[in-house]
């Protein structure tokens, strides 16, 4: 009997237990089943987690000893050390030169960055005129953005490394940034949201002689602030988990992002995988933080925003 | 009142869709009909890139292996996602807030990192998938998931499955907060169990949801890719015996490693097809859950 079915069998005991103290109303069994099942499923999502950051910490000799970490009898300099980040921020040896693994991190941090808050910025304004302004052309341009949702981004590869080639943007961050300045899908985000943004409000702003930018940056945008920190949650995230067009158009080893790195790494470094490990557990960090930081954003957001207005 | 086209806030979407999307679809059109040597050359072939593809058992197999992943996510993912939202629903307070944080974290991963961290979690007798189904089921400690082409869409499924069902769990939980719990209380009280209660009542209202979760997850699992190329990287993303190749690695072979943007292209097309299919179904099923 190992710990782990004893484990299980204590837990069906308590489970039994409680069905045999009240059979007529099994209120409290279920009840204990519900937070059984709700802890194991909790369990089998955070193990992986824990296991990266053990193996990202075990010394490369001991990895396979113990399956997280060591017990504490055995905590020592040999067993958990920083090796495997040292030999992770030892370099790359490549044509540039040694590139460095923050150059990576410092590439992935400047380009998710950007590509966030330009696309913040254009799909916001481009939500914001199909919002709240009529004019002619705009019902066909609606169908014409929610039916291009539709279109899948892989077939678009091909024709654009073609055309990167063609204009000389190959190994240069413009190629993967210029073609997603705007998506549709975050254009129709902020229409939604912004359609509900009184017309008086913008008329008074108007007749307070603002311009149609100061309306929309002053005015508008602060009102929707709870989409925003939501779509720039999104954006990032998918941004700084991208891996295909980064793979395609970056050729230097010192312009790779994390994904493409870490994913040449699995074959450089097979046999020894705290150092992959490493770099994992690196790369998920900045987006754990910006997803807690924006939890408290969305929330105060919410309740503060529409108050304004 | 018509007005003047808001250009200002409009030409960064007309300037980025005329020349990003719609000039690459027009050539995504014409380079499906022709054969390419990278960027550089290329040959007009007419249809031969789509009879190819409709005949190269490789290609079959690729579209049979997304398939069969889509609907594991239908049938394995999203039964486990409602069942956790059901057990999330009805729970209060922080261990409510808490556990939904916890399910839903593996979001933050991207796939290509997903696949990173769980081709070492397959590790025979090491790996911790491995370690976890011996000490449970006494069963899988040698099994070499990743090499055996019986195993290998199950760790695709399995990795999936990590990565994705606190992310669905959320769509339904949301849904949940939505059901009138007066029409379940209603048919509690003519005497049906928990269960019919469920499927009778609570599954119908919010059926929006469910056919909503249904076809993304069905569109997503059809473009597949990065989470199987790290994880098979030791068989270049295919797996052993291409057991775990899939739509989309396809089209990255053929069109960024071979260099022949043409087949790609018509790969494209053909995801597209599936998707385009998807959609029209979301809308009729939308149309049919109205009345």
């Amino acid at each position: 009997m190992n710990p782990l079915r004893l484990a299980c069998l204590l837990l069906l005991l308590g489970f039994v237990a409680l069905w045999l103290k009240s059979p007529k109303n099994p209120r409290a069994a279920f009840a204990y089943l519900r937070w059984v099942l709700l802890g194991f499923a909790a369990s089998l999502i955070l193990a992986p987690f824990l296991w990266l950051i053990a193996s990202a910490f075990k010394d490369k000799l001991v990895q396979n000893e113990y399956i997280f970490f060591p017990p504490l009898s055995e905590w020592s300099g040999k067993t958990m050390n920083l090796d495997n980040f040292r030999r992770l921020f030892a370099g790359d040896a490549s044509i540039q030169g040694k590139v460095y693994f923050w150059q990576y991190v410092l590439n992935s941090l400047f380009l998710t960055t950007t590509i966030t808050v330009l696309q913040t910025l254009f799909c916001s304004a481009a939500g914001y005129a199909l919002a709240k302004f009529q004019f002619r052309g705009k019902q066909a341009l609606m169908m014409f953005m929610l039916g291009s949702m539709m279109i899948p981004s892989v077939l678009l590869l091909a024709p654009l490394y073609e055309m990167v080639v063609k204009l000389g943007l190959v190994d240069s961050y413009a190629a993967l940034i210029l073609p997603i300045l705007t998506v549709p899908y975050g254009i129709f985000l902020f229409r939604q949201s912004m359609v509900s943004v009184p017309n008086e409000m913008l008329d008074a702003g108007r007749i307070d002689g603002a311009s149609e930018l100061g309306i929309y940056v002053r005015l508008v945008m602060p009102l929707v602030r709870p989409m925003c920190a939501a779509f720039c949650l999104v954006t990032f995230l998918g941004n700084w988990n991208a891996f295909f067009a980064p793979s395609v158009f970056l050729h230097t080893q010192d312009k790779l992002t994390l994904p493409v790195i870490l994913n040449l790494y699995l074959g450089l470094y097979r046999a020894d995988y705290g150092v992959f490990l490493a770099g994992t557990l690196i790369a998920i960090v900045p987006p754990a933080v910006l997803f807690f930081a924006l939890e408290r954003e969305f929330i105060s957001g919410l309740t503060s925003g529409a108050v304004k207005g | 009142m018509k007005q003047k086209p808001p250009l200002l806030f409009l030409l960064p979407y007309l300037l980025v869709t005329a020349v990003f999307m719609v000039y690459p679809l027009i050539n995504a059109a014409i380079l499906a009909f022709h054969q390419t040597n990278g960027p550089a050359a290329r040959a007009f072939v007419g249809l031969a890139n789509f009879r190819y593809l409709l005949t190269d058992p490789t290609f079959g197999q690729a579209l049979a292996n997304t398939s069969i992943f889509a609907l594991c996510s239908v049938l394995v993912q999203l039964p486990l996602s409602m069942g956790l939202a059901l057990l999330l629903n009805s729970g209060k307070g922080w261990a409510r807030g808490l556990l939904r944080l916890v399910l839903f974290s593996p979001n933050l991963v991207g796939q290509i990192f997903v696949g990173v961290l769980f081709s070492v979690l397959f590790t025979p007798r090491y790996g911790l998938v491995n370690q976890f189904l011996q000490a449970l089921l006494g069963w899988g400690l040698e099994k070499q998931w990743l090499n055996d082409p019986a195993l290998v869409m199950p760790a695709i499924v399995i990795a999936a499955l990590w990565l994705y069902v606190g992310f669905n769990m959320i769509y339904f939980l949301a849904a949940l907060q939505g059901v009138d719990k007066s029409l379940e209380e209603a048919a509690r009280v003519d005497g049906a169990n928990r269960f019919q209660v469920f499927l009778h009542v609570t599954l119908p209202s919010m059926r929006h949801v469910v056919v909503f979760v249904v076809v993304t997850s069905l569109i997503g699992s059809y473009q597949l890719f990065e989470l199987p190329l790290a994880l098979l990287s030791q068989s270049n993303g295919r797996g052993p015996d291409n057991a775990g190749l899939t739509v989309v690695t396809y089209l990255y072979d053929a069109a960024f490693i071979t260099g022949d943007l043409g087949l790609g292209s018509a790969v494209g097309w053909m995801v597209a097809f599936i998707i385009f299919s998807l959609s029209l179904a979301q809308i009729k099923l939308a149309r049919v859950a109205e009345d």
